[in-house]
């Protein structure tokens, strides 16, 4: 159904657009390397070896990308960050996608006091100061790597719940739509059968363009030393780690500052070229 | 010399076969000429080409000669030369083509200045003479107005006034009265023809009516895919036309205006539907906070009979789709009954059960955005069995779908496609297939064949009409196109800012009109036969804002015909022989 257009549409126009090629290419690339690399390593995220700390990157027992202040190998651990971080992402972003789809498509179709009450209360909540809300969170029920992501995907759902609903709205005066009350389809089934197949153009580009800021927000804790616990890692908190140690071992902050930077642009290009291609104007050449 | 000479014109898009393929045509100084096809034969490209606004992807080759000089593909600078100046177009939609934030006058004076038209003291009065000239009423107030404040037929006189103010050689029309209604398109074709005679303008008029050519051009160009495939006067090609497909072209338009339908009418016992003092009206969200009320149906009685079809006609903002809409139950009502097979119709459609649902069923005017983009045509098609009936469609779905795409006269291939891949004449009879599935009594197609070309319109009537016969649906067609009422209907409800004005009998509507309105919508249809011409009703005017009816009959302020009791008291509407009428002067009036 669909999906199954979404996605014939997708691979065959995906092949024309270079940014989504390219970026898409190095993410799964990236995601590949980070979930084999650790089983090939002779090494382990959380073995010390005193005797080899602050080892420069080198291919010598296989020491990638060097080994840091507890002798740990970095290349391991970057790859366990990678891991983290696109699983913080992938899952808040999946988060902001159900709750602010729901949410949102709901609002916009059924309209009315019950839209503004529902978008009333989006507006407070976007009110709060949410970093703070979750750093309070965080002391005051232990760092939890859950909490993360329930933070952070309530973060974005709001966003998605307004887009949605703008789009719903659009929708809602189509034709089409009319025709489905005629021949009797129920409020929901018109709301998950007519409306939101047709925002998934809309909603996989923001999400695309979330998982950046989800990203964001992790690497922001974690640099904050909120996120991940040690001796588990995530980008964020090995730059955090890499800039104490920044004049003694430059490469503990430049390689997974430099995965982290290649990440957050491969979505956002992902992302730009996604809107690109769902652009109504740019289908019409 | 001829004024413009194409020769061997071609457009090409990458990645599609030509949309012009070798076009050749000229156009003397002070010539009429009609240039004719179905949508997507390439008029307006052609036209595009001529005033080098073809998109820049799009590649050009051939010749465009304007004068003596070759003007395609010339830089922008050049064609400024020209453009205004020597030729100048106008576009269908004069909303989108007129700039929403900058008012009338000053827009026809940023033409003038920078054309340097005129010297700077003498702008404002060329462009006041000008609107003049197209008949804008109140001109001093409409030179200070935007766009929106005006209506579709002043916009597009002001695109007129903006398109010849430079006194150009060549005018271009782009189905400059498509988006208009009969009334106001006769007028605007009517000033067309008297502007060009003042100024010995040559005219491109592009149209897919062929009545709007019959009586306005000297000379016809039929386009058929991108090729030319006739050109001659266009007396020749209404009495000769050589190529067959300029016949059927000429035939089908004949047809609409002269072969009426003559099927009698089915007068039962019980009538399907019944509409009793119905009232529809929105709230609009008017200046400081006043909510005003619109009132977009009134007082509408009347009663269908299975197997019959009433046509519902008007101009824009008559009322007509408030109608349709209030009675599948899609638009609140006001006030008044609506009885289907006797039980009355109570709420909207999400209120009414399932069983009432599925014998009031609608096809939209948008063939396109009817269907759900992301559905397959097999789901769009089933999809209201599978909430009526689902056991039905359990076991054989296949053949269920099968048997109503060759019901609609489509290919069962196309089950597996989506809407997007599919014609509009196409996705129409999908969105008829989708109706007639649950097997309605009342079929209301609201403007359904209007966005259809000539022959593909001529097939969905055709079928509407099949499944009538067979079925004894009672079909309530709504249009602006006397044309198709003629074909199709037993009935006719002329409405005009939501009242009745007239129902009859088609014949009797066609031959004796008894409201003056009628009459004014009969003469305002293009005919095409060149040597009837074209009647202009320049004294009938735009219909006034249904925000503000007028009192009493609320057609007097362009009535010819009214009289001091006409802006007091509302006509009731009275039977006649074939046909009632809401008119004070109904029994005297010969017209």
């Amino acid at each position: 159904m669909s999906v199954g257009t979404l996605v014939t549409r997708l691979s065959t126009e995906m092949r024309r657009s270079r940014s989504i090629r390219l970026s898409g290419g190095i993410l799964v690339a990236i995601a590949i390397i980070a979930i084999i690399g650790p089983f090939i390593s002779p090494h382990s995220y959380l073995t010390t070896d005193f005797d080899g700390t602050f080892v420069r990157p080198t291919v010598n027992s296989f020491h990638l990308f060097g080994t840091d202040d507890l002798g740990r190998d970095l290349f391991v651990r970057t790859l366990m960050g990678v891991q983290v971080t696109l699983l913080v992402a992938i899952i808040a972003s999946i988060v902001s996608l159900v709750i602010g789809v729901a949410y949102g498509a709901v609002a916009g179709y059924v309209g009315g006091r019950i839209d503004a009450v529902m978008m009333r209360a989006v507006d407070a909540l976007y009110a709060l100061p949410f970093i703070f809300l979750v750093i309070l969170l965080m002391v005051v029920f232990e760092r939890n790597f859950l909490l993360i992501f329930v933070a952070i995907g309530a973060i974005n759902w709001l966003d998605m719940a307004r887009i949605v609903r703008g789009q719903t709205i659009s929708l809602k005066e189509r034709e089409f739509v009319d025709a489905a009350k005629l021949i009797g389809v129920p409020a929901w089934k018109i709301i998950f059968r007519h409306i939101t197949p047709n925002l998934l153009g809309v909603v996989i580009v923001y999400v695309t363009l979330t998982i950046p800021q989800a990203i964001l927000v992790e690497s922001f804790l974690s640099f904050l030393g909120l996120g991940i616990q040690e001796p588990q890692t995530s980008l964020g908190a090995l730059v955090n780690g890499g800039v104490s140690q920044m004049e003694r071992a430059s490469w503990l902050l430049l390689i997974p500052a430099v995965l982290l930077a290649t990440i957050l642009l491969c979505f956002n290009f992902l992302g730009d070229g996604l809107r690109d291609l769902f652009d109504p104007r740019q289908q019409s050449k | 010399m001829s004024l413009l000479n194409v020769n061997e014109l071609s457009i090409n898009y990458p990645g599609s076969p030509p949309v012009i393929d070798r076009l050749n045509f000229a156009i003397e100084r002070g010539e009429a000429v009609g240039l004719v096809g179905e949508s997507g034969s390439g008029k307006t490209q052609t036209a595009l080409s001529i005033m080098g606004l073809l998109p820049e992807n799009a590649k050009a080759s051939g010749e465009v000669v304007f004068d003596g000089d070759n003007i395609l593909g010339a830089p922008a600078n050049t064609l400024n030369q020209y453009r205004t100046k020597r030729m100048s177009i106008v576009f269908q939609d004069p909303m989108s083509a007129l700039n929403p934030y900058v008012r009338v006058g000053e827009q026809l004076n940023r033409i003038l200045i920078e054309h340097e038209l005129v010297s700077e003291d003498d702008v404002d009065d060329r462009s006041l003479e000008m609107l003049q000239l197209v008949g804008l009423p109140d001109v001093k107030r409409q030179y200070r107005s935007y766009p929106h404040q005006l209506s579709g037929g002043m916009r597009q006189r002001v695109m007129i006034a903006a398109a010849l103010i430079g006194r150009p050689e060549l005018l271009i029309a782009d189905e400059p009265t498509t988006a208009l209604d009969v009334t106001v398109q006769s007028q605007i074709l009517g000033l067309l023809r008297q502007l060009r005679e003042k100024f010995n303008t040559a005219l491109l008029l592009i149209t897919h009516d062929l009545g709007v050519v019959a009586g306005n051009c000297d000379r016809m160009l039929v386009l058929k895919n991108g090729e030319l495939v006739e050109s001659a006067p266009t007396r020749e090609i209404f009495t000769a036309p050589a190529h067959p497909d300029t016949k059927a072209m000429v035939a089908a338009a004949k047809r609409s205006g002269m072969h009426p339908h003559t099927r009698k009418r089915p007068t039962d016992e019980q009538p399907v539907l019944d509409i009793a003092g119905l009232a529809v009206s929105y709230s609009v969200p008017g200046e400081r906070r006043s909510r005003r009320k619109l009132e977009a149906v009134r007082g509408l009685s009347m009663t269908i009979a299975p197997g019959e079809t009433v046509a519902v006609v008007g101009e824009s903002g008559s009322g007509k789709t408030s109608l349709a809409r209030a009675i599948v139950g899609l638009l609140p009502i006001q006030d008044g009954k609506l009885s289907l097979s006797g039980k009355q119709l109570k709420g909207q459609v999400e209120s009414r059960p399932n069983a009432v649902r599925r014998e009031l069923q609608m096809v939209f005017q948008d063939p396109v955005s009817s269907l759900n983009p992301a559905m397959r045509i097999d789901e769009i098609i089933i999809e209201p069995l599978t909430i009526h009936e689902p056991d039905r469609i359990k076991a054989n779905k296949r053949e269920l779908v099968t048997g109503m795409l060759q019901r609609v006269g489509l290919d069962e291939r196309l089950s597996r496609r989506y809407p997007h891949e599919l014609s509009g004449g196409q996705a129409q009879r999908v969105a008829i297939a989708r109706a007639l599935v649950l097997k309605p009594k009342i079929l209301i197609c609201d403007e359904a064949v209007a966005a259809l070309d000539g022959s593909v319109r001529e097939g969905i009537l055709e079928l509407l009409r099949s499944e009538q016969e067979q079925s004894g649906l009672a079909l309530i067609f709504i249009t602006h196109d006397l044309a198709t009422v003629r074909q199709i209907s037993h009935r006719v409800l002329v409405m005009y800012l939501g009242r009745v004005c007239e129902l009859s009998d088609t014949e009797s509507l066609f031959m004796r009109p008894k409201h003056p309105y009628t009459k004014a919508l009969l003469d305002a249809v293009p005919i095409a036969d060149p040597d009837v011409g074209i009647v202009v009703l320049s004294e009938l005017g735009e219909a006034p804002s249904m925000m503000k009816p007028p009192p009493g009959c609320v057609f007097h302020p362009r009535c010819t015909y009214s009289v001091l009791r006409c802006g007091d008291d509302l006509p009731e509407l009275q039977d006649f022989d074939k046909t009632s009428v809401a008119c004070h002067r109904a029994t005297e009036l010969d017209l």
